[in-house]
């Protein structure tokens, strides 16, 4: 391997630590119109009267969009492939407003403060109705959040508005009476999790303008421009041909740019008035009005037999996904595919549950994206079995965890909102990650707790986890590779590149096929107009999907070269071989670097343009996998809990770009520490969220982090590019309930709501002691 | 209003609205390398340095800086030329959203805290929010940046 497995710098950094302009709102044009939009005070109401005109007799406003005048179809903003899982239940604009934060009205002006002023200027009248603020409450509410006849699922995903059900599904197999009758401990614990916000440092932010060919153009920050060009000329009702779709730069995506936020009201300002818009969001927008991950309640029961053997898994879950039902169905089902075949021995398997609508702002995608849910809930029980059965909790996984050449009925029984793929694991390196992370975090001499000072207490704990690679048979990427003469290629993917490094992955990728330095590579990503479809950057799928279909793309430009060049070297083209840029005769002395033959191909000789296209969808999606170690440290006089150290040992197959790889791991665990300890969601009892910036909203700081001891299990995986697995969302998903274990180990007090405060152990242990 | 003040040591007189925010004027004036995301200088994506010391240009009056120094990223190319390739051999330049804004405050505190150790460097830096990276491949970049030249 030449090119891949190298820590290449990233193909953007220089730039973008030099300042140079290149994020959604680096870009717009001067005269673009402001646009604000006025947000509901209350968490559900029905707008009797909205009086827009004194706003519009403002000089410098130029649009106002409210229900009564805009297009009214019914989509989903989550940004997924078609048809959605997810059902359809969002207007542009709607006489109901189903949380506060929803969207009332838009207002363009042609500065930001007659646009603020404008907003003041419009009254609106509303019917005050009773919401739903308790999620626990949600099913059979006598208050119905989507009265809309419109509203309907693309396929049976359990959609039953009347019930207040955004989604619900179940499936089993086994005994589980009969199984649980037979097991010798079983442990049954009811876990709670919080909506944590993905608060990437841009907020969700885009423009559009009519190009010179009378065309919409949007230029947004999204994880997915193809989604966004669908689901547009879906809810305008316009058609596809006339939407483009620009990606720039991203500022962070986490998944909270996979659906879409202002493009719909940003693109109806500009066909309306043909000028430029913008729609950047506040941060309390991102917080009060975008999406978040879905909370969820998760019931778990694990039994195991005498010999300390998993027989049979029961999770069932609540799932909240407040206002709208972005990603309702998969993310909660996710919960369950994305853990229980962690344990794939068990004779009985129940998953099941509903996701309900609440008046609550919506969730939506988020990096892990139910894995850690399930992960926290399911991982915390294993350690109180274990502690039942009088095992260790590590040695008890490793006992009964999957392994390499091993399946698990779930694959085939669960996909994303459909039924899944079967698959054996042709890499699975947890019981390295497993070996290699106890002996690297001390587990021997630190395990369960140690005290450290008369009110200093360590407790150690762990927890292992999966996730996948693409979704299997539904996502698809393609990618185009063009040879420029003086040799070197354009690499056109749709692949959304969110500040991941996944431009210069791909790149990796392709150069390692073509035998060139990854520098000849240029890449272009992504443009609806000028790049070939990719679903987007969601499900851990760049490095898998897009990054197959770019290997192949590589694969068919390498063939076509040799192809040319045998004919001018006068050889057959199984003869020739191209290496680091020159392509070769095997059986004679005749050569012809790759430079000179791209230039005679364009100029002189046989003049014929090199481009080739390719896609990939996934057959399986190989899971990577990890063990995570968490060292805390508890003050008990103060309740106060320190991290450590975090031990991660990763399969992720082959890392395209080592560094790259590293920085994805290490991210995923703060921000999964961050859900653990920090990020408390609170609403008022209005229905306010009280945490709606970043004096509220706790994000880890540097000093929260300690310490992370990262290494990669040495793994191959056959299906994917070069060897490699996904390594976007494994990281985050195991410090919930690494971290809840380790607290267990140090202070005997079991957390099974996120985040544990500082003030919730100190809280506990006060109970503790009286 | 009227204000004179200097960007990357160049002399600018312009005339502003009191209540404008220096991030607001430096936008206007072409800056985009100033990015905004919270409002309330709690992330330091929109640090600029006031007479060498990093401040938050969202949450600073503009007619503050009357008479002062404002240095943006666009100021220090040749420093942000070798921090950022130090960041860069890490992989440390995720999104890069808060890159220059940060690179900007490492540059301040290298000239302001003489050998810190590492607690030192972090509390320096504790304003600086990074949601990509996890902050420890930043750590090891800074590193070595303390390094050079000494």
């Amino acid at each position: 391997m030449k090119e891949v497995n190298r820590s290449i710098h990233k193909k953007e950094g220089m730039g973008l630590s030099m300042g140079k302009p290149a994020y959604t709102d680096d870009l717009v044009p001067q005269n673009a119109l402001i646009i604000k939009v006025l947000r509901s005070p209350h968490p559900y109401a029905r707008i009797l009267n909205i009086n827009t005109e004194k706003a519009e007799g403002l000089d410098k406003v130029k649009c106002v969009l409210t229900y009564k005048n805009v297009p009214r179809n019914i989509v989903t903003r989550a940004g997924q492939g078609y048809p959605e899982p997810s059902p359809h239940d969002k207007f542009v604009l709607d006489e109901y407003v189903r949380y506060i934060g929803d969207e009332v009205a838009a207002v363009a002006a042609e500065d930001e403060e007659t646009a603020m002023l404008a907003l003041k200027l419009i009254e609106v009248e509303y019917e005050i109705l009773e919401p739903v603020l308790d999620f626990e409450k949600a099913v059979d509410n006598p208050s119905i959040i989507h009265t809309e006849e419109e509203a309907h699922e693309m396929f049976p995903i359990g959609f039953q508005p009347k019930r207040n059900i955004a989604a619900e599904y179940h499936m089993s197999f086994g005994d589980m009476e009969d199984t649980l009758e037979n097991c010798e401990y079983v442990v049954t614990e009811t876990y709670y999790t919080q909506a944590q916000n993905h608060t990437a440092m841009e907020t969700h932010s885009c423009f559009s303008y009519i190009d010179i060919q009378g065309r919409l153009s949007i230029v947004s920050s999204t994880q997915t421009p193809f989604h966004v060009r669908r689901i547009v000329a879906e809810a305008l009702g316009m058609p596809i041909n006339n939407i483009r779709v620009i990606k720039p730069r991203i500022g962070g995506g986490y998944g909270g740019k996979q659906a879409l936020h202002g493009e719909l009201l940003s693109s109806l300002v500009t066909i309306r008035t043909g000028k430029p818009a913008k729609l950047i969001y506040s941060r309390e927008d991102v917080f009060e009005a975008s999406y978040s991950r879905h909370p969820m309640r998760v019931v778990v029961t694990i039994g195991a037999d005498r010999e300390a053997n998993i027989k049979a898994i029961d999770m069932n879950i609540l799932s909240n996904t407040g206002a709208y039902g972005e990603h309702a169905l998969t993310v909660f089902m996710v919960a369950g595919s994305k853990t229980l075949p962690l344990y794939n021995k068990a004779d009985a398997v129940h998953f099941g549950g509903t996701v309900v609508y609440t008046n609550h702002t919506p969730a939506g995608a988020f990096r892990g994206y139910g894995a850690i849910q399930g992960n926290f809930a399911l991982e915390s029980t294993i350690d109180i079995l274990a502690g039942n059965i009088g095992i260790d909790p590590m040695e008890f996984r490793a006992k009964n965890m999957i392994k390499e050449g091993e399946g698990s009925p779930i694959f085939k029984i669960m996909g994303e909102g459909t039924e899944g793929v079967d698959m054996v694991m042709e890499s699975c390196k947890l019981d390295f990650c497993m070996k290699r992370g106890l002996e690297l975090c001390g587990w021997k001499q630190k395990f369960p707790r140690k005290q450290v000072a008369a009110n200093k207490v360590r407790g150690i704990g762990g927890a292992i986890a999966m996730q996948g690679s693409g979704i299997p048979a539904i996502d698809m990427a393609a990618a185009t590779i063009k040879l420029n003469d003086g040799g070197f290629f354009n690499l056109m993917v749709g692949a959304t590149d969110i500040g991941t490094g996944s431009d210069t992955i791909l790149a990796q990728i392709a150069a390692e096929v073509l035998d060139v330095s990854t520098d000849k590579i240029i890449v272009y990503s992504s443009d609806t107009d000028l790049t070939p479809f990719d679903c987007g950057a969601y499900a851990s799928s760049t490095t898998y999907v897009s990054g197959n279909a770019v290997k192949n793309a590589a694969i068919k430009m390498k063939a076509q070269i040799e192809e040319i060049a045998a004919e001018k070297l006068g050889v057959r083209a199984e003869d020739v071989e191209m290496i680091d840029g020159v392509i070769k005769a095997k059986s004679r002395d005749a050569s012809i670097t790759l430079s000179d033959l791209s230039t005679q191909l364009y100029y002189s000789h046989k003049q014929k343009q090199l481009m080739t296209c390719e896609s990939f969808s996934g057959e399986v999606s190989p899971p990577p996998f990890m063990a995570g170690f968490a060292e805390i440290e508890i003050d008990t006089e103060t309740g106060k809990v320190d991290l450590v150290d975090y031990t991660a040992i990763v399969d992720c197959g082959i890392t395209i770009n080592p560094n790259l790889a590293l920085i994805q791991v290490e991210g995923g665990l703060v921000q999964g520490i961050g859900m653990t300890l920090y990020e408390e969601v609170k609403y008022a009892e209005s229905g306010k969220l009280l945490s709606n910036n970043f004096m509220k909203y706790n994000l880890p700081t540097r000093n929260e982090i300690r310490k992370l001891t990262v290494e990669f299990a040495k793994s191959y995986e056959p299906t994917g590019p070069h060897g490699a697995k996904s390594v976007g969302e494994i990281g985050i998903d195991t410090p919930p309930a690494a971290i809840a274990n380790a607290i267990y180990n140090a202070i005997g007090v079991r957390f099974t709501k996120l985040p544990i405060t500082s003030e919730d152990i100190l809280l506990a242990l006060r109970k503790k002691r009286s | 209003m009227k204000i004179n003040f200097s960007i990357n040591n160049s002399a600018k007189s312009i005339e502003i609205n009191p209540s404008e925010t220096l991030y607001e004027v430096l936008n206007k004036c072409g800056f985009s390398s100033v990015k905004k995301a919270c409002g309330t200088s709690s992330c330091g994506i929109c640090t600029v340095l006031l007479d060498g010391k990093p401040i938050p240009s969202c949450s600073y009056l503009a007619a503050k800086v009357d008479q002062h120094n404002i240095t943006t990223i666009e100021g220090v190319q040749q420093e942000a030329e070798l921090l950022g390739d130090l960041m860069n051999r890490e992989g440390a330049v995720q999104c890069g959203f808060c890159t220059p804004g940060f690179l900007l405050t490492i540059i301040a505190m290298k000239k302001e805290l003489v050998n810190p150790d590492i607690q030192q460097i972090k509390n320096y830096l504790v304003g600086n929010l990074c949601r990509c990276t996890g902050y420890e491949g930043q750590l090891r970049a800074i590193r070595r940046y303390m390094e050079v030249g000494r």
